[in-house]
């Protein structure tokens, strides 16, 4: 992102709008679909950093971020949500692979389509970010509490800023 | 039929429209990538991403990507069915043969992209600029083609629309187009 500010800029306001903008999903929520769809990219600094920025979201606490992550079919998560999630699985496959009988399952546990929008093109932006991320093989910590202060400053700060 | 309601606009114009917070930025992404300032030429970039929307199966991206390539290219589409079927038997210079090694690996995953992919490109003259925009571009029609194909728009069938959309488009640029162009 420092090596070309010319497109930094327009990445960072992508994210802006997309995580943090109006929207009826949550943060919490949209961070925490973009923490999945790393995740299941195998994105370390996307998965680590958009997972602790999800936690950010809920005055810190990793449960909700994590449920959704590890177990997208756990009943600790909405029924709504969990049909955007495996929207957002299916286009993190290939956006062909979203199928009519997905979205209707979604609108049936009562997502709208801005809901549905938003999800499919945050699961694509991911798909983007996460191979920016590794196929320049960016530097990389492992340890997920390094992420902490990182995804502090993407929730309070956000994206248009300057770092993140 | 599209997913959702959306405008009644092909391709990526339907969500854009629907959504004109996220369309801002992407579009001023494109823009910037695909006619910035850069060492690679409009018709290479426009290659690269016809390339990787052909590598994802998106038939909306690629022929409006190719439809723009071939005007930047003179109106050589021959070469662009070349690149898109098989870029290294193609007429390109062998840089740019390199750079979509890298541009399809980096569709598949960022992590297939090796040091030796690398090295190949910049043993043909390719800079650091030049790898990052490749990888950037490659990253970003992933996002695009999922976006299209997500949400199930509509691409026509007319080989000639994309051919007056790509003039309109090269001339006029991605957000310019997006907003005032005509809703052919």
């Amino acid at each position: 992102m420092a090596f070309r500010p010319e497109t930094a800029v327009h990445l960072r306001a992508l994210a802006e709008a997309l995580l943090r903008g109006p929207s009826p999903l949550t943060s919490a929520e949209r961070e925490s679909i973009a923490a999945f769809v790393s995740s299941r990219n195998d994105c370390t600094f996307c998965y680590l950093s958009h997972r602790a920025a999800a936690a950010h979201h809920d005055g810190g606490d990793y449960t909700f971020v994590d449920t959704v992550t590890k177990g997208a079919g756990s009943a600790s998560v909405s029924p709504k949500l969990r049909a955007l999630l495996a929207i957002a699985g299916k286009v993190q496959q290939g956006g062909k692979e979203v199928t009519a009988d997905d979205v209707a399952r979604a609108r049936a546990e009562g997502a709208t389509d801005v809901e549905i929008h938003d999800t499919v093109l945050i699961a694509a932006a991911f798909c983007m970010y996460n191979r920016y991320v590794d196929g320049l093989a960016t530097f990389t910590p492992t340890d997920p509490a390094a992420y902490d202060p990182m995804g502090k400053r993407m929730a309070t700060q956000g994206y248009a800023g300057g770092r993140g | 039929m599209p997913h959702i309601a959306l405008p009644d606009l092909p391709g990526i114009r339907g969500p854009m429209a629907f959504r004109p917070e996220t369309a801002k930025p992407l579009n001023d992404l494109v823009d910037v990538l695909l006619r910035g300032p850069s060492s690679l030429t409009p018709g290479e970039r426009e290659l690269i991403a016809t390339f990787v929307s052909a590598r994802n199966d998106c038939r909306y991206c690629q022929t409006i990507h190719g439809a723009i390539a071939a005007h930047h290219l003179g109106g050589n589409e021959d070469l662009v069915l070349d690149v898109k079927q098989d870029p290294q038997s193609a007429a390109i210079s062998y840089k740019l043969k390199a750079l979509l090694v890298i541009a399809g690996k980096t569709a598949e995953s960022g992590k297939l992209v090796t040091a030796d992919d690398v090295a190949r490109a910049r043993q043909f003259g390719a800079t650091d600029l030049e790898i990052h925009d490749t990888v950037l571009i490659a990253a970003v029609f992933c996002l695009c083609n999922r976006y299209v194909d997500g949400l199930a728009t509509w691409a026509p069938d007319d080989p000639a629309f994309y051919r007056q959309r790509a003039a309109l488009v090269a001339e006029n640029g991605y957000a310019a187009s997006t907003l005032t162009g005509p809703a052919t």
